[in-house]
């Protein structure tokens, strides 16, 4: 087994030309960034949307769409790379950092909003 | 082939129930799957420091709030040094693939300039606010600024430290394929450290205005 890998263009090489992207990929992501960047700092510099909530709803819109166009264009992820080992341990990250995002803002939130000045915890039910 | 455990010839027929050799791995064949779960795992890190600015970031003590602190165009700026430099980095690999050193080290000089545009830029700004009177110890909001932020600073500066060391490597040996190898990696490491910038971006500059 080992004298035949030898033989061929070494592991490294092998493994990384599995899921290496052409020119095009590069620069359709490029453009497709270019437009995903542009389109939040415009937002927020023009106030184009009115209310705070849409702007900051329409932002976290174009970043996910942004980051999902790097991980597909830049970091080459498909359910095929590693024979599905990557995209394995993405989604187990991003189980993970759900957890911590949501988790850290929703508890702590409320323990925020029990503990600000003023509030007379002997009128707790 | 995988030799598998005989009980000697004469009982060939003998049940075999494991393998006594592991299987053949190429050196550097699980590499790149090893890197992308150390970039998940600093994934979970920098999880960490965005939910410690969800949860700190609006506690200004009194201080400079992000509308007082933060420079929109300069960050516009920062990022197109970051986007361009992905780019660059993206022509680095597709020249690596077909064994070009010349115009491999070429993208990889171009990638470390905008990788150092973005790192001084950052410095500026940091400059600027701790001049200012926005330290880190100011707020809780500039604690966990300064904590992202930085920690993101640090990985770009690693990276760069990282690309020239590959640049003396592939000026000596050329792009043999453990050179190929490390540039791969490096290659997700920025690649990595541009979508964590996409956060930084939206949720702090861009959300911190909102506030």
């Amino acid at each position: 087994m080992s004298e035949i890998v030898h033989d061929k263009p070494s592991a490294g090489q092998r493994a990384a030309n599995a899921g290496h992207g052409s020119l095009r990929d590069y620069l359709t992501g490029f453009f497709l960034s270019v437009i995903l960047t542009a389109m939040p700092f415009w937002l927020v510099m023009s106030g184009a949307l009115n209310g705070k909530i849409a702007t900051a709803l329409a932002i976290t819109v174009f970043a996910v769409a942004q980051i999902v166009v790097h991980m597909v264009y830049f970091l080459h992820m498909n359910t095929r790379s590693e024979g599905g080992w990557s995209i394995m341990a993405m989604v187990f990250t991003l189980i993970l950092v759900v957890i911590v995002l949501v988790g850290s803002l929703w508890i702590i939130y409320h323990l925020n909003a029990n503990m600000m000045p003023g509030m007379d915890m002997s009128q707790m039910p | 082939m995988t030799t598998i455990a005989t009980g000697g010839n004469a009982r060939a027929e003998a049940p075999v129930f494991y393998r006594t050799e592991e299987h053949a791995h190429a050196a550097g064949g699980s590499t790149l799957l090893g890197f992308w779960i150390y970039l998940m795992s600093d994934c979970l890190v920098f999880a960490a420091l965005f939910a410690a600015y969800g949860v700190l970031g609006g506690s200004y003590a009194a201080g400079p709030q992000p509308k007082d602190l933060f420079e929109l165009p300069l960050v516009a700026v920062n990022t197109s040094m970051l986007l361009l430099s992905s780019i660059t980095y993206g022509f680095a690999m597709l020249t690596t693939y077909q064994g070009r050193v010349g115009a491999t080290q070429g993208w990889l000089i171009v990638t470390a300039l905008f990788g150092m545009a973005f790192v001084g830029i950052e410095l500026h700004e940091f400059a600027h606010m701790i001049h200012d009177g926005a330290t880190p110890q100011r707020s809780a909001f500039l604690s966990a600024f300064f904590t992202l932020v930085g920690t993101h600073g640090l990985h770009v500066t690693v990276g760069l430290i990282w690309m020239v060391t590959l640049m003396l490597q592939v000026g000596r040996r050329g792009l043999i394929a453990d050179n190929v190898r490390r540039l791969a990696c490096l290659s997700m490491f920025w690649h990595f450290l541009d979508v964590i910038w996409i956060g930084v971006f939206t949720f702090v500059y861009l959300g911190g205005m909102l506030r």
